[in-house]
């Protein structure tokens, strides 16, 4: 449905959650705090590969307020969940000391539990363990890897078209592993109530969450409850559980009391994911004239010892270009290093970063303006899905409006020739692209007798302002003011609400809100109609009007009707609520036969003072086409802040693993640089605001990821263009631009 | 668990008569660090924020003198500094982040340690724990063969190659201060040159401090009239980091031809490096790109890469030849 200008739909809106948050009021999972609570510290092995030989806990047990140790020889028994069951997807098929084997430093070997954290850290120094060595895998190059690699996409013929191509880029690009580094620790508080339990976590997805601790702790799914209220973000690294919670569950059963468990930053880096290291071989080719003939994307991506993390870099690629020939192939080689998980953006992020390196780099070889390049190949049709029209693609759109805000037609080429403050300029751009998805979900929207309006949805709100859209939606349906609407979330009992990853929840749960609110605004028609005492009492529904929170006749004034709390009052009722469903995109016949995606161009500008190897970026320009943008804060904060990542991505980023005993040696804030403030670049952002019609109510895609894709790419296609050096390995380093040959302005 | 004794010592007397074993706590930002890190296991902590070494003073001389207590903040925006010394300011607003400024003192800063990843790790110096000679004497180095692209390309030896890290103690460097302590024995003044030490064979040895003697002052001379001071510090990103390569000059050019200069380096050094070669090749010199290149390549002359940190060797040089430039324009 299309929206009225003066909407609360597309305004941007201050976060409902905002005081909550700026007082401290707002309770993550490490603020809960109970009675008779106990502390766990887990021990985490100093090896990447071998066996248990001896654990020897007697020295901590006897330390004090010490209460247990955990290890694979007391643990009892705990379960994996069952393969391909989508609705409990854990991160790692091990579960917690499953066995007496270690296949990755810092996996959890053991977890103590005392009164107080000081004494349960001081116990989980003492265990002391030792192993048999085996030798680790944890080389960081892939290139080594012999194995079979699938097929992603595949059409016409590849090696022949680039065989002829007179014009061809041939290329490997590198992304290095990279840290999901949210300020909020993982976090796992317990409560056990009988023989159900109550976890507080830092989870992006309640409903599956408790899906996975039911099946991993044996208890039916209706004992398990698990509630994230507010995430201090997760980046993709709190998808899905990971063993530390089955740990602290344990614990917490066996002491029968409330335990908590909080990762260290160093935890951070080797036991709850990370972007696997991805090597992805581009081949282009073209004519002279610029069209693509041939493309050819193959990718690695190193996964752990045990689980099958596919990082997906061939997402957007098939679609993305309108060329006859093309093939996609993934694999992936197994390292002694811990799972990896997807961090914003997975697979196009890193993907399209090779992708978008190749187009610049056939545009240079094409002497094009990769603009240009981009504008002559885009595709009208989805050509790896039997040519199926887009929902609403508007990349030509976006391109043009980024090159003409950051003033791309000003573009010299030639490179190092454009200059500003005495620095050397450098310019980039890239396309982006992210996949659209609506997921089933369910939400109930409730009239309250105190004239409140509630709304409760098994999602969460991880940082991204879900809170506030949610409320939007609302006021929007029924006029009530946004600080009478409660919006309930982060709560696997309320009714089931999709994981907020993949940018999916914004599309997916306005239609179940908007639907649960015209069902419940149904109800309160026919409520009013059928009350007595009410003014409406015996109208036909068909002639009840619903304006600004009042039940009126259609074809009188708001003000002759009555306040829905009246409504409620005369009818002796607490409440009168209604539930609404999303439909998913994949059951919906008018999704199906639709490529949905969202778009964008990425522009980028950075300055080099060759003197002193000194490389900033300094602007960016960004236009994204994500369908409706329901509040243009949020949004615009949620690309702002994926351009900053991918100034970390592009400059700073990268989990450096210790070839002598695989530790991410760099596991801390220091020595793992991520941007700062003052890196942050001027950052402008354009939203489209295309409604898309196949998405439903509204039209909206969502936006936490899209902002990321293509930054890298654009940012070393910038600092070629300024320095010459052409980066095909990130983060870009001081190392590279030394080797430029310019040297001074 | 570690336990230890934490005392506030209400005079500069009472501090002094601590325990052995016990350390000095200032703004804690390194020692606490060190102490949840396990590298630092003091049996008592005598903190000296008491002391009435807050101040900064002008000395008769036409120095200055700054309290072992003065907060790097404080420092910085000291007006007297900010005039004379511009060097140190521009130095200490370079370090760490404005939180942590606003703790550390001008003491612990000249006493903070190197952030060498493997001497941080709480096991290294163990047996099955990565080698660190500074840890442990003949435990080994484990930066030689590993991740040690911050690490130090001058003054290192074949048991550290441990950077110092300090962006404020490379301009006090340049401006040849002394540094004043008092210690059981007495009262003392040492050359900053004398203050750090290179590793040599005993790493483990940093500085020139007898056990349980305290920094009371650091002395600035008298400023070199007619002189310009410039401190430029190269990293990664643009806040929050160690240096990289650092350089404080404090030069003075007349007639163009330079008539004063010291030159000092950071993110390089196991100490702060002080570099009397580049000194040599500017004095006298016409205050050109030339000289200053020729000063850059004198003052990288000895220098020795290790695997990651090659680079720094062609970026010192670039920054100090930046950093001539500014300071003689
Ligand atoms: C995240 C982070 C980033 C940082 N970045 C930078 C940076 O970019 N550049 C930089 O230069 N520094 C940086 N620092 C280091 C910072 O400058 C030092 O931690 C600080 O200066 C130490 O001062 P303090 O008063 O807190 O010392 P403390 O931690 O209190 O003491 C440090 C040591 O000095 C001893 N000590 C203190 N005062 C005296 C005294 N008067 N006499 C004798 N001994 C004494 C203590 O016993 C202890 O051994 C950073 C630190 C952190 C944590």
């Amino acid at each position: 449905m299309s929206t009225s200008p003066d909407s609360i739909i597309g305004r941007a809106t201050p976060r409902i959650d905002g005081p909550l948050k700026t007082t401290g009021a707002a309770e993550y999972a490490a603020d809960f705090h109970f009675e008779g609570m106990a502390h766990a510290v887990t021990v985490g092995a100093t090896i990447a590969s071998g066996r248990i030989t001896k654990l020897d806990t007697a020295t901590a047990e006897s330390m004090p307020g010490v209460l247990l140790v955990l290890h694979h020889g007391n643990i009892g028994p705990l379960y994996r969940t069952v393969p391909g069951d989508d609705s409990a997807t854990n991160s790692e098929v091990r579960s917690p000391f499953e066995d007496e084997v270690v296949r990755h430093w810092g996996q959890h070997v053991a977890v103590v539990v005392a009164e107080t954290l000081e004494q349960a850290t001081a116990a989980a120094a003492a265990v002391k363990v030792e192993y048999a060595l085996e030798a680790a895998n944890v080389r960081l190059k892939l290139d080594d890897f012999k194995g079979e690699r699938k097929t992603i996409s595949d059409r016409g013929d590849v090696d022949q078209a680039f065989d002829d191509a007179p014009v061809k880029v041939d290329q490997t690009y590198v992304t290095p592993v990279e840290t999901h580094n949210p300020i909020e620790m993982h976090a796992s508080v317990v409560r056990w109530d009988g023989d159900r339990v109550t976890l507080y976590e830092t989870s992006q997805g309640v409903m599956n969450h408790r899906a996975v601790m039911a099946q991993v702790l044996g208890l039916p799914l209706e004992n398990v409850r698990v509630v994230t209220r507010f995430l201090g973000s997760g980046f993709g690294g709190k998808l899905f559980p990971w063993p530390h919670a089955a740990m602290a569950a344990v614990a917490a059963r066996k002491l029968n009391r409330p335990v908590k468990l909080s990762m260290t930053r160093r935890m951070m880096f080797s036991n709850v994911g990370y972007r696997p290291r991805t090597e992805q071989h581009i081949q282009l080719g073209a004519t002279k004239e610029g069209k693509l003939l041939a493309l050819r994307h193959e990718y690695l991506n190193n996964t752990s010892m045990l689980d099958d993390f596919d990082e997906g870099c061939g997402e957007a690629t098939p679609y993305l270009y309108s060329v006859a020939n093309l093939e996609v192939t993934g694999a992936q080689p197994r390292r002694n290093m811990g799972a990896p998980m997807w961090m914003r953006g997975p697979g196009a992020v890193p993907g399209l970063y090779a992708l978008e390196s190749g187009m610049n780099e056939l545009a240079d070889a094409l002497d094009m303006d990769p603009l240009q390049l981009r504008l002559k190949n885009d595709a009208e049709k989805d050509e790896s899905h039997d040519n199926i029209p887009f929902s609403s693609r508007h990349l030509r759109e976006c391109l043009e409006t980024g090159a003409k805000k950051f003033g791309w037609e000003r573009r010299n080429a030639a490179i190092g020739s454009m200059r500003k403050d005495g620095k050397i300029l450098g310019w980039g751009m890239a396309a982006a692209s992210w996949v659209a998805v609506r997921l089933p979900c369910t939400a109930t929207v409730e009239f309250c007798a105190n004239g409140r309006l509630c709304v409760r949805c098994g999602t969460q709100d991880i940082g991204t302002g879900t809170y506030t859209i949610f409320a939007q939606v609302l006021h929007e349906k029924t006029g009530v003011p946004l600080d009478r609407i409660d919006v309930i979330l982060g709560d696997s009992s309320l009714p089931s609400g999709p994981m907020s990853g993949g940018s999916m929840v914004t599309g997916s749960v306005l239609n179940a809100i908007a639907d649960g609110a015209n069902n419940a605004i149904k109800r309160l028609q026919q409520l009013a109609a059928a009350t007595e005492g009410t003014p409406l009492h015996g109208a036909k529904l068909e002639t009840v009007a619903f304006t600004e929170g009042r039940l009126h006749l259609k074809d009188q004034e708001a003000s002759s009707g009555a306040h829905f709390a009246d409504i409620l009052g005369a009818a002796k009722l607490s409440r009168i609520s209604a539930e609404g469903k999303t439909v998913p995109t994949w059951e919906d016949p008018k999704s199906k036969g639709f490529s949905l995606h969202s778009y964008g161009a990425q522009f980028v500008e950075v300055e080099w003072e060759p003197e002193i190897a000194k490389l900033r970026v300094s602007r960016v320009v960004t236009v994204i086409d994500a369908g409706k943008i329901i509040n243009p804060a949020a949004a615009a904060n949620q690309v702002a802040g994926a351009v900053v990542m991918g100034v970390g991505m592009g400059m700073l980023e990268e989990t450096r693993y210790e070839q002598r005993t695989g530790q991410p040696i760099n596991g801390n804030l220091a020595d793992y640089l991520v941007a700062t403030c003052a890196d942050t670049p001027d950052i402008d952002v354009t939203f489209l605001d295309y409604p898309d019609p196949i998405m439903g109510e509204y039209g909206a895609r969502g936006v936490g990821e899209i902002g990321l894709a293509g930054v890298a790419a654009a940012i070393t296609a910038a600092v070629h263009h300024a320095t010459g050096v052409r980066v095909r390995e990130l983060p870009v380093r001081i190392e590279h631009l030394l080797e430029s040959k310019i040297v001074s302005v | 668990m570690q336990t230890f004794q934490y005392t506030k010592a209400a005079s500069i007397d009472k501090a002094l008569g601590a325990a052995s074993g016990a350390k000095f706590i200032a703004g804690g930002t390194t020692l606490v660090d060190l102490m949840k890190l396990s590298v630092e296991k003091p049996s008592g902590l005598v903190d000296i924020n008491l002391l009435p070494l807050d101040k900064v003073e002008t000395l008769p001389n036409g120095g200055l003198r700054i309290g072992a207590m003065v907060r790097n903040s404080d420092l910085a925006w000291n007006a007297e500094v900010q005039k004379n010394y511009a060097v140190l300011s521009q130095a200490l607003l370079s370090g760490a982040s404005p939180q942590l400024r606003n703790m550390a003192t001008t003491g612990g800063n000249l006493l903070q340690r190197t952030r060498c990843v493997y001497f941080r790790e709480p096991s290294a110096g163990t047996p099955g724990g990565y080698g660190c000679n500074k840890r442990t004497p003949g435990s080994g180095c484990a930066a030689m063969e590993g991740f040690n692209r911050m690490h130090a390309v001058l003054g290192t030896s074949d048991k550290c190659i441990a950077t110092h890290p300090s962006d404020m103690c490379v301009a006090m460097a340049a401006l040849e201060a002394t540094i004043q302590t008092e210690g059981p024995k007495g009262k003392r003044t040492i050359a900053f040159a004398d203050f750090h030490k290179v590793p040599g064979d005993t790493p483990h040895l940093e500085n020139a401090l007898e056990p349980g003697e305290l920094v009371t002052y650091v002395d600035l001379p008298k400023p070199v009239e007619g002189a310009k001071s410039v401190y430029l510090k190269l990293r990664d990103r643009a806040s929050y980091e160690f240096a990289l390569a650092s350089c404080a000059v404090v030069a003075k050019v007349e007639g163009g031809r330079i008539r004063y200069a010291r030159v000092a380096m950071g993110g390089v050094g196991t100490k702060p490096w002080r570099s009397h070669e580049a000194e040599a090749a500017l004095m006298g010199k016409a205050a050109n790109a030339e000289t200053f290149r020729h000063a850059a390549e004198a003052a990288l002359k000895d220098a020795k890469p290790h695997g990651e940190n090659a680079f720094k060797v062609e970026l010192a040089k670039r920054c100090v030849v930046r950093t001539l430039k500014m300071a003689t324009a």
